[in-house]
């Protein structure tokens, strides 16, 4: 099994877009989507939820009134002054650390599993889907993730499905972190804007970083010519393969008002532009990770 | 005062409501703070002189193994998993650690102090009259907050401070926003940008800080937002149509104002509704 994470850096580039179009094409795929805290790849797919999980990532603290002296131990320790004045616990400070718990004299400070979110394992007329959603202004999204990833990975098992399609998150913190570390390859969607390419050499470098293969993909990429050029210049200076070109086109944005991937909803220049980029992607990017995985068990034995 | 620029949705045009706004007010004592640290982009915009570049660290511990007994307390303690006992050592985990103090203060031997760990760096500097400070996660960190709570440590209460928030729903975001005026956030007409709208405004509610809405590319989409917004009675200050000579000028870092220098007035009037607003 292969797992390919499509991410940015920016957002708003358009992974859900080209994640969504991969997942219509692929045969044999579990689809997954790591964007938990502003998910959208349920508009296209209308995932229809199977099962239902609660998302318990971590504790918060709750002080008992009647036991409470006031001492002010635990608003002295607290890093998050997650402690108010007339001591009840920030819910949205609190990290959850037990600091407070575990140095309060009286033992006046519950701690108790707070549920984050909920994850879910779905159909869509493509096949199966995993995805969550984190709890509103909740933390722990890296560990939902996670959380997410390795449910889609045992699903994929027990099906023998061959691919895991990720859709990551914009940025490079926990939660991608969490998508993308020990993934096969990752996609980076990338347009030409100096936005757009300055987050994108963050990515590349946070990809390899955790050395994880990385490919492009150029959308919009006749918005402006002479940074499209600037962007397969800087692919070809980092052995890096442009597997995709797509023009500047609102049909994408029509496509999500009928709840269609791109590939559904035109017959047009665009969609032969998507299903080119899935064949390069099956070529370039997971037959030579067979290659590379072969070679690595030659190497190990 | 201090007006935060946020979205739900990424690529929605924060960055560019939160550059032209300030520019636009930039004769009155303006401060910009860009707290997208994973992914700053407002200096494309706003061509800052830095003047100085520092960097922000957290405390994680240290372990001095001559008092170290092995005991584990520390280990037990920590809800992160940023230290524990492997065989005859204990090791730390900066990239976990959320700087609580919880294993030194454990640590019955005095064996844990805590030393500096450089996770993103702080910059300063000056655009045209405008303070400009902006916050950079370095690659490989996981957590954003501590460089946003350092960006953040800079607003001026008696100046008006323009914050460039991240996208998304959770603990950036919230850090960000929390203890501001007021958060303008930025969507577009469309599915994607509605579903996050929706989620954005339940942030903001929750936090309890009053927001509008910037509709982008207003006449691509469908009437979602619209409707939405008028029936969570959440006031559209502004719409920006859907222009390709717009976007072009985006791509290559121009600001709005510059390119249709009407829009200073429009910025202008924006910042003058939130003042209503409030």
């Amino acid at each position: 099994m292969k797992e390919l994470v499509v991410i940015s850096g920016k957002g708003g580039t358009g992974k859900t877009s080209v994640l969504a179009a991969m997942a219509s094409m692929a045969t044999n795929a579990v689809v997954v989507d790591c964007d938990v805290d502003a998910a959208n790849l349920h508009v296209l797919l209308n995932p229809q939820i199977q099962r239902r999980f609660d998302f318990y990532g971590g504790k918060i603290a709750t002080i008992v009134k009647n036991r409470c002296t006031s001492c002010g131990i635990c608003r002295d320790l607290c890093r998050f002054d997650a402690i108010t004045p007339d001591y009840q616990v920030d819910a949205i400070a609190c990290e959850g650390c037990g600091v407070c718990v575990w140095n309060c004299p009286e033992n006046a400070i519950e701690f108790k599993e707070h549920k984050n979110g909920e994850w879910y394992i779905s159909q869509t007329r493509f096949g199966d889907m995993v995805h969550a959603k984190l709890g509103i202004a909740e933390e722990n999204s890296g560990k939902l993730v996670t959380m997410v990833r390795n449910e889609a990975q045992k699903l994929a098992q027990k099906y023998e499905r061959d691919l895991l399609l990720v859709d990551g998150p914009p940025g490079i913190g926990c939660p991608v972190i969490a998508a993308i570390t020990g993934a096969d390859a990752v996609l980076i969607v990338v347009e030409p804007t100096r936005s757009a390419m300055h987050d994108m050499e963050r990515v590349i470098q946070l990809a390899r970083h955790f050395h994880i293969p990385v490919s492009i993909v150029i959308n919009k990429y006749d918005l402006q010519m002479d940074l499209t050029t600037k962007i397969r210049a800087l692919c070809q200076r980092e052995k890096l393969d442009v597997v995709g070109e797509i023009p500047y086109d609102l049909d994408l944005v029509r496509a999500q008002m009928n709840g269609k991937t791109i590939v559904e909803y035109t017959d047009g220049n665009l969609r032969t532009c998507f299903v080119e980029l899935w064949n390069t992607v099956q070529r370039h990017v997971l037959n030579r990770l067979i290659v590379k995985s072969s070679d690595h068990r030659r190497e190990c034995v | 005062m201090t007006i935060t620029i946020a979205s739900g949705k990424g690529g929605t045009g924060k960055t560019t409501i939160a550059t032209n706004l300030a520019v636009a007010l930039a004769t009155e004592k303006v401060q910009f703070l860009d707290c997208d640290v994973e992914a700053p982009n407002s200096h494309i915009f706003l061509r800052p002189a830095i003047s100085k570049t520092e960097p922000v660290q957290i405390l994680v511990p240290q372990v001095d193994d001559q008092k170290c007994t092995l005991c584990g307390r520390c280990a037990e303690v920590c809800e992160y998993h940023a230290i524990g006992l492997f065989g005859k050592r204990v090791l730390v985990f900066p990239d976990l650690c959320h700087a609580c103090g919880g294993c030194s203060i454990a640590c019955p031997e005095n064996a844990i102090t805590e030393v500096p760990h450089d996770v993103g760096l702080l910059q300063t500097g000056q655009s045209n009259g405008i303070h400009f400070f902006a916050g950079q996660l370095n690659i490989g960190e996981a957590k954003a907050t501590p460089v946003i709570n350092a960006v953040k440590r800079h607003i001026r209460s008696n100046w008006l401070n323009i914050i460039d928030a991240p996208p998304g729903t959770s603990c950036p975001v919230v850090e960000t926003v929390r203890h501001s005026d007021y958060v303008l956030l930025v969507t577009e007409p469309t599915p994607f940008g509605l579903h996050d709208l929706e989620l954005a405004v339940a942030v903001m509610r929750k936090v309890e800080v009053p927001c509008g809405v910037v509709l982008n590319r207003a006449d691509i989409g469908d009437e979602g937002v619209e409707n939405f917004c008028h029936e969570k009675n959440i006031d559209i200050l502004l719409r920006i149509p859907h222009r390709r000579d717009i976007a072009e000028a985006y791509a290559t870092g121009r600001l709005l104002i510059e390119m249709l220098p009407d829009y200073r007035a429009i910025f202008r009037q924006l910042y003058s509704d939130i003042e209503g607003q409030l």
